[in-house]
């Protein structure tokens, strides 16, 4: 359900104008959603941002992330292959 | 892994039964970032049930879902959040040991010294994602959320699931 709320959320602040980016751990429910735009991590629940006290991996995380904001072909979601 | 097939029986049977189409965003809404990255103000927005020292916890006893938010100042020391997501479904060890995990201010703090990064708002935002009935979340506290952000200038949000 996490990751629902996360999309309800972001669609919200999309809607205000601001350009936003989502994890989603679970890719089924980012497709039916659909929130603006998604970096899907293939990780654990609770282990959006790849691992605890990792923090190159989750630098490498937000890096895949941010570039997506650029992009106005919504929705859309993209995999983080690590 | 998380994939349907990854989560507990109960959980799976409750997944492929909810009526996620129900609440499918249509249409979707799409804001085009008006300047380059290196000048952009974040804000970050979590439902891993975070809050701050002193904030009230998270409600797990409302059936619909606790809809609240709690405003994480930008001065907040990772280590001192608190996590009051009660959900059984997700390991909560991780968020434990490091809070940046689901909510990396840490690691953005760090973006903006590198200059990836134009700033970091002075406000957060943290749900309790465990919400089952949505309604009042899309029609009152993501707008109230997503209203102060634009108030602050915001220029793109990063969220979090756990």
């Amino acid at each position: 359900m996490c990751n629902q709320t996360v999309c309800l959320v972001q669609a919200a602040i999309e809607r205000e104008g601001i350009a936003t980016i989502s994890i989603t751990l679970l890719r089924e429910v980012a497709e039916i959603i659909r929130p603006p735009r998604a970096l899907f991590v293939n990780r654990p629940l609770g282990y959006p941002l790849g691992a605890p006290n990792d923090a190159e991996l989750q630098h490498r995380v937000i890096a895949a992330a941010l570039p997506l904001l650029e992009r106005t072909d919504v929705p859309l979601i993209e995999d983080f292959t690590e | 892994m998380a994939t349907y097939k990854d989560l507990s029986l109960i959980d799976r049977v409750f997944m492929t039964g909810y009526r996620f189409s129900h609440f499918r965003i249509d249409p979707v809404p799409c804001a085009k970032l008006s300047k380059p990255l290196a000048e952009c103000r974040f804000a970050l927005v979590t439902t891993a049930g975070l809050h701050a020292p002193g904030q009230d916890d998270f409600d797990y006893t409302i059936k619909r879902g606790d809809d609240s938010f709690r405003e994480i100042p930008g001065s907040i020391q990772s280590n001192s959040l608190i996590e009051s997501h009660r959900s059984r479904s997700f390991d909560h060890r991780g968020i434990g040991q490091d809070a940046n995990l689901a909510f990396p201010i840490d690691r953005f703090r760090e973006l903006v010294v590198r200059g990836v990064i134009g700033g970091l708002n002075e406000r957060h935002f943290s749900f309790m994602g465990s919400i089952i009935t949505p309604r009042r979340l899309i029609d009152e506290t993501a707008p109230q959320v997503a209203r102060m952000l634009r108030e602050d200038k915001v220029d793109a949000a990063f969220l979090t699931p756990v």
